[in-house]
């Protein structure tokens, strides 16, 4: 017998278990990526069992094979081109009907398979009995028990696994679906057509590819066009042929046809191997959908969960982030007294610690975020909270299940953009991160409590409010504009199964929330820390050596003439005297620290850009401001302090007063919020827009529309504000 | 009659599934299919979508969808 280490492959429904069984088998030694090309989660496996070195592949979860989705094609294509040694099909034992759809299409595709019949508990528990051997007899296929969250069954799959990858050949497929005369008539006509060589070339099984070319399945066709180029005219010419006489002779398409007859040949089976003890069953989860999805308690209790989740992500994740942001303060404090003043020490402290920094405060809000959505994932509850909210999301176009990224957008994009991955249609996702940078994030708040703090006095509240308001609008305004003009097509049908309540288990909710959460470490880590350094080089260089000697000779001058004074006064003076002086060095470090912006590229930059603030009624002082605040949006507010003179040291009253002081209007201030509010996302929230859409494209497109949309509704502001000014 | 007027609480028998392309294989091939018996759970609180039982197990539907879907035997 041969020790060769084999390639398992683990298939079944969404719901099935597959996760906890994959969890089981593997535990924490799992490699978690992305198939080549889309952003479908892989997850890979290995493991020592039997004496045999097991790789354990995830296959996405999906309830069919025929190619809609991105998933059916992953899947589909891994069992074809890959050839993993076994495929074990996992089945919700409850629900064995429908998911011997799917195991009927595995069985065709020739390949070894086992089946799981999983969570056999449950089902036993609400009188449903299923005859193991009848059912491994009737289709052919080993069929193993299993109880996924309790290790039950699991060795005996995986021994039953490993027997079936030793044994000679593939046993033929003698049990496989018997379609109807006529289209078992066609079958042949094109199996015929599929010779040796033409079979060799394309790699797939001749039956199977006579199926889907009666199915008219476009990737197949793609292939064999690839494969065999002029070869493969006669046969898809045959395939159109017998197409067409089907059509006439069952007035349908004749996909339509062998899906019915699928379900045909599975109801058969149903009929001999399961038995349901009652018909009217004891069905827990229904009576919690009574209360969950309530006509009167639903909505308000789904509210409820997400304002928890809301408070769970963003008031407990503070606590940790205080820590972190004093460890972070910490190491660069200790930094600072190691390291000789230099260059490299300001890169160090300014540029990569501070980056990297920002980075890591968000850990705590994510690794909440990733585990309250893990928990309502593994039970079950996000499907209704799609199903609940699918009316409202529907009239922006956009699937039931949007709702939460884009309500997470208010506290930070980046988990709010990288939540979409529980949207399966490509289209809802692009979507959805297209306009959920318009939900004002919390790091936006800071920078409108500073402004309308300072110019709308009393009426600050309800400026910030219109100003999240005007989010909300732009982005189902525009939600509505894309889906229409960009994004066009037919809406995915809204076909969502809603599994029964489960009890999670704790070890599969930390692997899921870590999985996520290492993924933003890792990957974002590397665009932050880039563009922090880039920020840091930009506002650090050239660097001003004579202003700097010229403002040493002032602060000299200041000390000197401080230090006459303080000698000549008397002894109760002498206090005011010091506390004038330090005002007024800080007064001159401040200077120091303006003039010094001013000159670096950033500033540069600043001043070179000015022309196309001024428009929307900002200086070029806001405007750098505005342009560091693509490190992190609260940026703006420290930028506008060095910048206006304060010191980010103070208190916000100190840059209040400086920002009245430099002659802004409240027209101004509002303009520059609205700006803030839609202007191109942090460098966070755009890795995370890269890497969720695997688009460069779309990243820049991102970057571009919500600028433009930024400056033309600033300029809308500032322009008619002027003008009713006038006008009054 | 179409599956959008069974009211909540019904049961009826699908006679056809409407529609076109993906949306009518995606529902067949969640065994909505002719002949199937399904049960309309309840609908969503802002009336949209439904929520059917249909072969043991609850999927939802938008009204729009299910609109497409002719039954019988409504009971």
């Amino acid at each position: 017998m041969s020790a060769r280490p084999l390639t398992i492959a683990l298939a079944g429904n969404p719901n099935s278990g597959k996760t906890t069984i994959f969890n089981t088998i593997t535990g924490t030694r799992q490699k978690v990526g992305n198939w080549p090309g889309v952003t479908v989660e892989k997850k890979e496996g290995r493991v020592e069992k039997f004496g045999r070195s097991l790789t354990i592949i995830d296959l996405p979860g999906t309830y069919s094979l025929t190619p809609f989705s991105i998933e059916e094609i992953v899947a589909r294509d891994y069992i074809l081109e890959q050839r993993p040694d076994v495929v074990i099909d996992i089945i919700d034992a409850s629900n064995l009907e429908r998911s011997l759809y799917l195991a009927t299409q595995l069985r065709e595709l020739d390949c070894k398979i086992v089946f799981a019949l999983n969570m056999i508990d449950l089902a036993r528990s609400r009188g449903v009995k299923i005859d193991g051997d009848k059912l491994s007899s009737l289709l052919d296929v080993p069929v193993v028990f299993t109880v996924g969250n309790r290790r039950e069954g699991i060795d005996a799959l995986l021994k039953c696994a490993i027997a079936l990858a030793d044994a000679d050949s593939p046993p033929e497929a003698r049990r496989r679906v018997k379609y109807s005369q006529d289209i078992e008539a066609s079958l042949r006509v094109l199996q015929e057509m599929i010779d040796p060589s033409l079979a060799a070339r394309l790699g797939y099984n001749a039956r199977w590819t006579a199926v889907k070319l009666i199915e008219d399945d476009q990737v197949i066709k793609a292939h064999l066009q690839a494969r065999a180029g002029e070869a493969s005219q006669p046969l898809l010419e045959a395939a159109q042929q017998q197409r067409r006489q089907l059509y006439e002779r069952y007035n349908d398409e004749p996909e339509i046809i062998t899906t019915d007859e699928r379900y045909g040949y599975i109801s058969g089976i149903i009929k001999e191997v399961y038995t349901t003890s009652t018909q009217e069953r004891v069905d827990i989860s229904r009576h919690i959908d009574r209360l969950l999805t309530n006509r009167f308690l639903g909505l308000p209790i789904f509210f409820l969960f997400i304002w928890a989740m809301f408070q769970a992500t963003f008031s407990l994740g503070a606590y940790p982030m205080d820590w972190i942001e004093s460890a972070v303060g910490a190491v660069s404090s200790i930094l600072d007294h190691l390291l000789p003043a230099g260059m490299v020490k300001a890169l160090l402290l300014d540029g990569i610690v501070a980056g990297v920094g920002s980075v890591i405060v968000f850990l705590p809000n994510i690794l909440i975020l990733f585990f309250c959505i893990a928990l309502f994932e593994d039970t079950g509850y996000m499907s209704r909270a799609a199903f609940l909210m699918d009316k409202v999301m529907h009239l922006i176009g956009l699937h039931g299940k949007s709702f939460i990224p884009m309500l997470m957008g208010f506290g930070c994009n980046v988990p709010a953009i990288m939540a979409t991955r529980t949207l399966e249609s490509r289209k809802d996702r692009i979507l959805t991160i297209l306009i959920t940078p318009f939900m004002s994030c919390s790091a936006k708040l800071p920078v409108y409590i500073v402004l309308a703090g300072t110019f709308f006095g009393a009426r600050a509240g309800t400026v910030i409010f219109a100003i999240y308001l005007a989010g909300i609008l732009l982005a189902i305004l525009f939600g509505r504009l894309f889906r229409d003009a960009l994004l066009k097509g037919e809406d995915a049908p809204f076909v969502m199964e809603l599994p029964p309540y489960r009890i999670p288990m704790l070890k599969s909710l930390l692997i899921h929330m870590w999985d996520r959460s290492k993924m933003f470490l890792r990957k974002m880590g590397g665009v932050i820390l880039a563009g922090s350094i880039v920020i840091w080089v930009l506002s650090t260089f050239p660097r001003q050596y004579d202003t700097s000697a010229s403002f040493a000779a002032q602060r000299e001058s200041l000390t000197a003439r401080y230090a006459t004074e303080i000698t000549a006064a008397a002894d109760a003076d002498r206090g005011v005297l010091q506390v004038e002086r330090d005002q007024q060095m800080r007064q001159l470090a401040r200077q120091q620290e303006e003039a010094r912006m001013a000159d670096t590229y950033l500033g540069r930059l600043g001043r070179w850009i000015a022309p196309v603030f001024a428009p929307i009624g900002i200086d070029w002082r806001g405007g750098v401001a505005l342009l560091t605040g693509f490190v992190a949006k609260e940026v703006v507010v420290s930028t506008m302090g060095v910048l206006y003179a304060v010191g980010d040291d103070q208190g916000s009253e100190a840059l209040q007063e400086a920002l009245r002081a430099s002659g802004m209007q409240p027209i101004s201030a509002l303009s520059m919020m609205v700006f803030v509010l839609l202007y191109l996302p942090c460098v966070a929230t755009t890795a995370t827009i890269r890497r969720e859409t695997g688009s460069v494209r779309w990243m820049l497109f991102s970057i571009t529309y919500t600028t433009a949309v930024a400056w033309l509704a600033a300029l809308l502001v500032y322009q008619s504000g002027r003008l009713l000014a006038l006008a009054a | 009659m179409d599956l959008s007027q069974v009211k909540e609480g019904q049961s009826c028998t699908i006679d056809r599934v409407g529609g076109s392309g993906s949306f009518r294989r995606r529902v067949l091939e969640m065994g909505i299919l002719k002949g199937s018996v399904v049960h309309v759970e309840k609908y969503a609180p802002l009336k949209d979508p439904l929520e059917l039982i249909v072969k043991g197990y609850h999927v939802s539907l938008r009204v729009a969808e299910a609109a497409r879907i002719t039954v019988k035997e409504v009971t």
